[in-house]
This record gives C-alpha cells, sequence and structure tokens, in this order.
C-alpha cells in the first residue's frame, strides 16, 4: 500500500465512521424533541421514558462523534495538508461556522443530558430543540464545505494559484443547496428507519408494548417523510451534476458513450477496458429524461473524457446502484405506511409490517455510506474538482498505513463497543401497557428491567 | 489600530486560554482520577465524573475552534504544523478519542467495579498522556526546529519534536492542568474531607508547576532561543512575570487559607498570564522562526468574514456558555 493510498484509506475510513454519529447527532435531538413535546402535550409519562432512552442513546453517539470529528478537522492538515495550504482561506468559513454550530450543539446537549431537574420543562425543551437545530446547521456547513470541492467558486485561477477569493461565493457553490438537503434528509431517514427497525424488533416481541409503539410512531414519521421527500433532492443533484460534474455522472450511470437519448441503466457492472456495462437493465431515455428532464437530451459519456480524469468507474457506479436501491426500499416502506396509517386511522402494526420495518432499518446506513462513496470516489482524481488532484494534496509524511491501520483498528473497537452499550439500552427496554379497561392510552409502567 | 492579522491571532489565543482553562481543567481531573488514593478514592473519582460531565464536550470546542481559526486565516502555518508535527499530533488524537469515548462509555456501561474501573483506567491514562503531546505540539512550534524540509525522515517529522524543551513545555502544560483542576475541585466538593483531598493536591501540583516553569525557562537557553531572548528583554516581560508569580504566590496562599474561591481565581490567572506571555513572547511567529502571522495570512476578505464570524458567534456563545455554567456550577461549596 503506497502512502497515497494510507491516507486515501485512513481519510475514508474515517469519514465512514464519524458519518454514522454526525447523523445520529443530527436526528436523534429532533426525535427525543418530539417525544419530549409529547410528554408536555399528553402528559403520558411513556414519552418522558422515551424522550429520556432516545437521550441516553444520544449521548453515547455524540461523545464518539465529537472525539471523531476532532480527528477529521486535524486529518485535514495531518493527511492533506497542501489541499489546506491552498483552499483553506477560500473554504474555511463554513468550517469556522461550524465550530460556532457545534459549540451551541455541545452546550446545550451537556444542559439537556444533565439538566432535567435543573431547568424548568420548557426550557428544557428548548434546550433540546437548539441541539436539533444546531446539529442541522453543523451539518449543513461541513456539507457546503464538500459541495465546494465538487463544484469550486469564488477564486480565479492565474499560474495555478487562487486570486480574488471570495469565501461567501464560495459557499454558495452551485452544489451546496442539493448537497445539503439531500445530506440532512438522509440524516433524518437513515435515524429515522434503524431506531424504528429497533422498536418494531421489540414489538415483534411484544405487540402490546406502548412505550415501543410510541416510539415506532415517532420514528417512522421522521423516518419515512424524509425519506419520500429524498428523491426530489436527489432530482436536484441529477440536474446539479449534469451540469457541473458530467464525468461523475457518467461514472455513476456506467455511461460511456456519448448519446442521445441515453437509456437509465438498473445493475450491471461498468468494465472501463471494453467501455461497456453489461448485464444492465436499460430503460430507454431514463438518463436524459433524470439529467436534463428532456428524453432527447444529449448525455456525455465518459469517452469524451481523458481516461486519466476516469474515476473508477465500477465502485461508482455499483454504489450508486445501491443508494438508490435503499432509498427506493426505504420510500416504499414509508409509502405503505402511509397508506395502512391513513385507512387504519392508527399505527399500522401487522406482523408482516414490523418485519419489514425491521428489514428496512440498516438500509439508511448503508445508503449513506454508498452515497458518500459515490460523491467522493466520483470526484477522483481530483480532491478539489478540475483545479487539484489528490495526489498533490497528500503530506509528504511516510509510513502512513501505521496511522491507517491504528485507527481502523481503535474505530473498530469502538463500534463494537458502542453497539454493545446500546444493545444493552434496548434489552433494559421499559414495559409498558394501556390499561385493559377504559381504552384509555395513558400508558402505566408495571415493570422496569 | 491592531491589524486584522494581529486581531485574530488574538482571538485564537483567547480561545487557546479558554480551553487550557475549562478543557485542561478536564484533562486534570482526569489525571486525579488516576491518582485517587486513600479512604475517599472512589468519593474523588464521583466528584471528578459528575464536575466534567455536562461540560467536557463543550470545553473541547475550544481546540477544534483554534484548529479551524488557524487552517482559515494561516492556512500555510496550518499545513506545516501538521506536517511536521504528524507524530505528535496523530497520537494526541489517539488519546483524545480514547479520553471521550472512555468517559462516555463509563457513564453508560454497568456500574460494576470491574467494569467502571476499566474504562476509568482509559480515561484517566490518555488524561495523563494526551496534554503532554499538546504541550509537545507547542513546545515544538516555539523551538525553531519546524523548516518546512521534508527530504529526510528523521530530520523532517521527529527532530522538531523529539527533543527536552518540547518535553518539558508538555510536562508543564500537564502539571499547569492537574493544579487548576484540582484548585477547580476543591470549590466543587460539597464535602469538607473532600475537599481537604484536593487542597493538597493542588498544594502539591503547584509545586510541580513552579519545578516545570523552571525547567521550561532553562531549557529555553538552547532550546527555544528567540521565545527565551523575548522573555527576558522585552520591555514587558518583567511586569508580566511579576505578575505571574504574584497570582502563583496568592493562589498558594489562598489554598493554604482555605479561601477556594480565591485560589480559584488566582490559578485562573496564572495559566492565562503563563498563556499570554508565550504568546507575547511568540509574537508575530506562529512557527519560530520562518513563519509569522503575517507572512502566512489569507488575504485580507477572508480575515474581516472571519472576524465578523467570531463577533456574532461570542454573541451566541458567550451567553450559552454563561447559561450552562450557572446551571451545572453555581452555590456548591463557599
Amino acid at each position: 500500500m503506497d502512502d497515497l493510498l494510507a491516507a486515501r484509506s485512513q481519510m475514508a475510513m474515517s469519514l465512514a465512521f464519524h458519518i454514522i454519529f454526525a447523523v445520529a447527532g443530527v436526528a436523534t435531538p429532533l426525535m427525543m424533541c418530539i417525544a419530549e413535546w409529547r410528554w408536555l402535550r399528553t402528559r403520558d409519562e411513556t414519552y418522558l421514558t422515551l424522550a429520556k432512552r432516545w437521550a441516553k442513546g444520544t449521548a453515547i453517539l455524540f461523545a464518539v462523534g465529537a472525539v471523531s470529528g476532532t480527528v477529521l478537522s486535524f486529518e485535514l492538515g495531518l493527511l492533506w495538508p497542501e489541499f489546506m495550504r491552498w483552499a483553506g482561506a477560500i473554504i474555511g468559513m463554513p468550517f469556522s461556522l461550524e465550530g460556532f454550530a457545534f459549540f451551541t450543539e455541545a452546550i446545550f446537549l451537556g444542559i439537556y443530558l444533565y439538566g432535567w431537574d435543573r431547568v424548568s420543562p420548557l426550557a428544557h425543551l428548548a434546550a433540546g430543540a437548539i441541539v436539533a437545530l444546531s446539529g442541522a446547521a453543523s451539518a449543513v456547513f461541513v456539507v457546503i464545505a464538500n459541495a465546494w470541492m465538487n463544484t469550486p467558486t469564488g477564486f480565479r485561477l492565474i499560474d495555478g494559484k487562487p486570486v480574488d477569493i471570495d469565501p461567501i461565493a464560495a459557499m454558495m457553490n452551485p452544489a451546496a443547496l442539493g448537497q445539503t438537503i439531500h445530506m440532512l434528509l438522509a440524516a433524518y431517514a437513515a435515524v429515522g428507519f434503524a431506531v424504528a427497525g429497533i422498536h418494531a424488533f421489540l414489538l415483534l416481541r411484544d405487540r402490546r408494548n406502548i412505550f415501543h409503539r410510541h416510539a415506532l410512531a415517532i420514528a417512522l414519521a421522521v423516518g419515512g417523510v424524509s425519506a419520500l421527500l429524498q428523491p426530489a433532492s436527489g432530482d436536484l443533484l441529477g440536474q446539479m451534476l449534469s451540469r457541473y460534474q458530467p464525468v461523475k455522472l457518467a461514472a455513476m450511470e456506467g455511461q460511456f458513450k456519448t448519446e442521445q437519448g441515453a437509456p437509465l441503466r438498473i445493475g450491471g457492472l461498468p468494465d472501463e477496458e471494453s467501455a461497456t456495462t453489461p448485464h444492465a437493465i436499460e430503460i430507454p431515455y431514463g438518463l436524459s429524461l433524470l439529467a436534463f428532464h428532456d428524453p432527447k437530451a444529449v448525455v456525455r459519456g465518459l469517452e469524451d473524457f481523458p481516461r486519466d480524469v476516469w474515476p473508477p468507474v465500477a465502485i461508482v457506479h455499483i454504489a450508486f446502484q445501491v443508494m438508490v436501491a435503499a432509498g427506493a426500499a426505504m420510500a416504499l416502506v414509508a409509502l405503505c405506511a402511509a397508506y395502512m396509517a391513513w385507512r387504519r386511522k392508527s399505527l399500522p402494526d401487522s406482523r408482516w409490517f414490523l418485519r419489514a420495518v425491521v428489514a428496512a432499518s440498516p438500509l439508511g446506513f448503508i445508503a449513506i455510506e454508498a452515497g458518500w462513496t459515490v460523491t467522493e470516489v466520483g470526484r477522483q482524481p481530483w480532491i478539489i474538482q478540475g483545479v487539484m488532484r489528490t495526489a498533490q494534496a497528500v503530506t509528504p509524511m511516510t509510513g502512513l498505513k501505521i496511522p491507517f491501520v491504528t485507527f481502523t483498528l481503535i474505530y473498530i473497537f469502538l463500534a463494537a463497543v458502542v453497539v454493545w452499550l446500546l444493545a444493552r439500552q434496548v434489552a433494559e427496554s421499559p414495559r409498558v401497557y394501556a390499561e385493559p379497561e377504559g381504552a384509555d392510552n395513558r400508558g402505566r409502567e408495571y415493570a422496569f428491567d | 489600530m491592531l491589524s486584522i492579522e494581529v486581531l485574530i491571532s488574538g482571538a485564537m489565543m483567547v480561545s487557546l486560554t479558554f480551553y487550557a482553562l475549562l478543557g485542561g481543567a478536564d484533562f486534570g481531573g482526569g489525571v486525579w482520577d488516576l491518582f485517587a488514593s486513600g479512604p475517599r478514592k472512589r468519593a474523588q473519582r464521583e466528584l471528578i465524573a459528575e464536575a466534567i460531565g455536562p461540560v467536557w464536550e463543550a470545553n473541547h470546542v475550544w481546540l477544534i475552534l483554534v484548529v479551524v481559526l488557524l487552517f482559515t486565516t494561516f492556512p500555510p502555518a496550518f499545513a506545516e504544523i501538521a506536517t511536521a508535527l504528524h507524530i505528535p499530533l496523530t497520537l494526541m488524537l489517539i488519546g483524545i478519542v480514547l479520553r471521550g469515548s472512555a468517559f462516555t462509555f463509563r457513564s453508560y456501561d454497568r456500574k460494576t467495579d470491574d467494569v467502571q474501573r476499566r474504562w476509568g483506567r482509559v480515561f484517566s491514562m490518555t488524561s495523563l498522556i494526551t496534554p503532554v503531546l499538546l504541550g509537545v505540539a507547542v513546545g515544538a512550534i516555539s523551538s525553531g526546529r519546524i523548516r518546512g524540509e521534508y527530504s529526510d525522515f528523521a530530520a523532517a517529522f521527529v527532530s522538531p519534536w523529539l527533543a527536552p524543551f518540547p518535553f518539558a513545555v508538555g510536562f508543564f502544560a500537564l502539571a499547569l492542568f492537574a493544579f487548576l483542576a484540582a484548585v477547580y475541585l476543591t470549590v466543587e466538593a460539597s464535602d469538607e474531607t473532600l475537599r481537604e483531598d484536593f487542597r493538597l493536591r493542588a498544594l502539591a501540583s503547584a509545586v510541580a508547576v513552579g519545578v516545570m516553569a523552571l525547567a521550561v525557562f532553562l531549557l529555553a537557553e538552547n532550546g527555544a532561543t528567540v521565545i527565551r531572548r523575548r522573555l527576558t528583554r522585552s520591555w514587558w516581560t518583567w511586569p508580566l512575570q511579576i505578575s505571574t508569580a504574584v497570582c502563583a504566590v496568592c493562589a498558594i496562599y489562598a489554598l493554604w487559607a482555605r479561601q477556594f474561591r480565591r485560589a480559584r481565581f488566582y490559578a485562573a490567572a496564572q495559566v492565562t498570564l503563563i498563556l499570554w506571555g508565550w504568546g507575547g513572547a511568540q509574537y508575530p511567529y506562529l512557527i519560530v522562526p520562518d513563519v509569522t502571522i503575517y507572512n502566512s495570512a489569507a488575504p485580507a476578505i477572508t480575515l474581516r468574514l472571519v472576524w465578523w464570524a467570531l463577533l456574532a458567534g461570542s454573541a451566541l456563545l458567550f451567553p450559552s456558555l454563561y447559561y450552562l455554567f450557572r446551571v451545572f456550577k453555581r452555590g456548591r461549596a463557599t
């Protein structure tokens, strides 16, 4: 493994690890706030228990997210010092703003987690709402910086150096809006479905447990709405890609030839040598329609671009297929849930539906990892699209496989501990049942493990 | 009129000061967790966990703020530091990751002794190592050993920091953090005997601070000549050094006389003055002797925008921080 590959692997691994905790930091506060708000409205103690349970999970996930995020802020320089030297002045701004958003998030999470009996109920709920808002703001700022790497703006290039820098214009880059919306929705969808899956699993064993029914309802609402909105933001990104990153788009679709009325390929395995994507199901005019909203539009294929600016086509194409398939499955589950809830005027709880929710629970996280693979691998060989190659940005430090292996082992260990701790929390779930008589939906707690 | 470069590096010094006073004390708390002893061992550890729990994540953000300000406003300096100090910074990050995780895992894992002790050991050991590495990095950028030449591995990536001076600064930082934590904990403790435990620890670490300060000063003779010259010959240095010494003496006296709130004030003032003395001696260098806040500054538009973001952010940050500390740190001891 050469040093460039080791640096890329370490960055990829650090990001893939951090993103799980980062999205949890964005979305779980929203869910615990909804639960707490329901408690204040209904005085149903089950909701309070739920808010407290979710807060515990949030605390664990947020702490790991905070420290792994610190690692990333240093790794920008430890691994890519030439990128930072070149781009820091242009794109440091959103990171500075993110610093303050993260500050707000950490401060009010401290108040939320430790302040149950120290501040008034309303102040407590407000603290939670600030955590949810500043978590979303943090995500927006960081994704803006990534969007700039895809569609760099806010400077002019003279002799390979940036001049006339405009950090605001850099933040307003063409990919920023689409990417931030896509990432926020992905966070809510992934966490909503993951949490819904856990509670659906427990409901399958204990069907009348009101605690899990409340939890499932909130998680499904958050995850389901986001999953249904996600295709719209994906369309926004498709439009952006067709204009600004045609190479990435061609790789995502396995489109080697420049074609009028290009088909949409489902599946298939792109082969760079023969410049074909065999074994794909082709939907005629589909790609032209999606990318340009015009079935006759010309889609530029990889053949239009020199080989040395192609990303690894097969990885990008397959990752994209995985993301879309996972997203589509989640949207389908959300649609079924919405339809049944509307028909029955209550939470759908049939056995097969709960099983479907359990099956869908990891899909959001799979989609996020696959989606970031598309974004990052699809931009290669560039670290700043069209401006700086990844190989030019890497540190002169050698022996980089040592930190790569070390961080990988540490992160595997931390992931295992987090899973174990969360599983322990889940196993201790409260048993709350409705009163047998009186059809009152206020829960009463009979037992805590 | 102060230049924008000075204003922003001043803001970075403010962040670093808060990091030392708040985040540093959290590290120090971990050190006293490691050295918890005597009949009130468990109570000492509980007090430390209770003091750190609600605030450590917020306190930790000061460091991130320093890093993002550095790479936004002085990008070449960040690139040089991150390249030359790759090894100690990576080790420091491992410390930060394991420490934060272990602290949280301990809070949410089973309450049995062996489980708690296992996470506690990871938390406290990394609390000991991480500040040393942070101090090593600070010592290295002051020492004049980072030269931006990366052809020879040992000269480029090892010798900038593997030297007596950076390590002396590392242990000085550790002593300061342990001192701060012990002094703060005398105020946090609600139990008289527990307060005495930390009073003795504060006095012992005050001695360690003195010893390490002297060691750093002596080693600077060869290890950090620019800094040493400025600390002995600048017009501002003697008033500053005398004020620092006065604060140190007052802090020790207040501890001795059991005036714990007063001790906390002087201890914090002492650490602040030490940091700003270093900052003054370092000015205008970010990395001695080649990189200054002027020759590495980002274009003026970036500096101006960051300055406005800092002002706006502070308007949000300081009331929030005040609220956090008022909720959790009010009305304990006298």
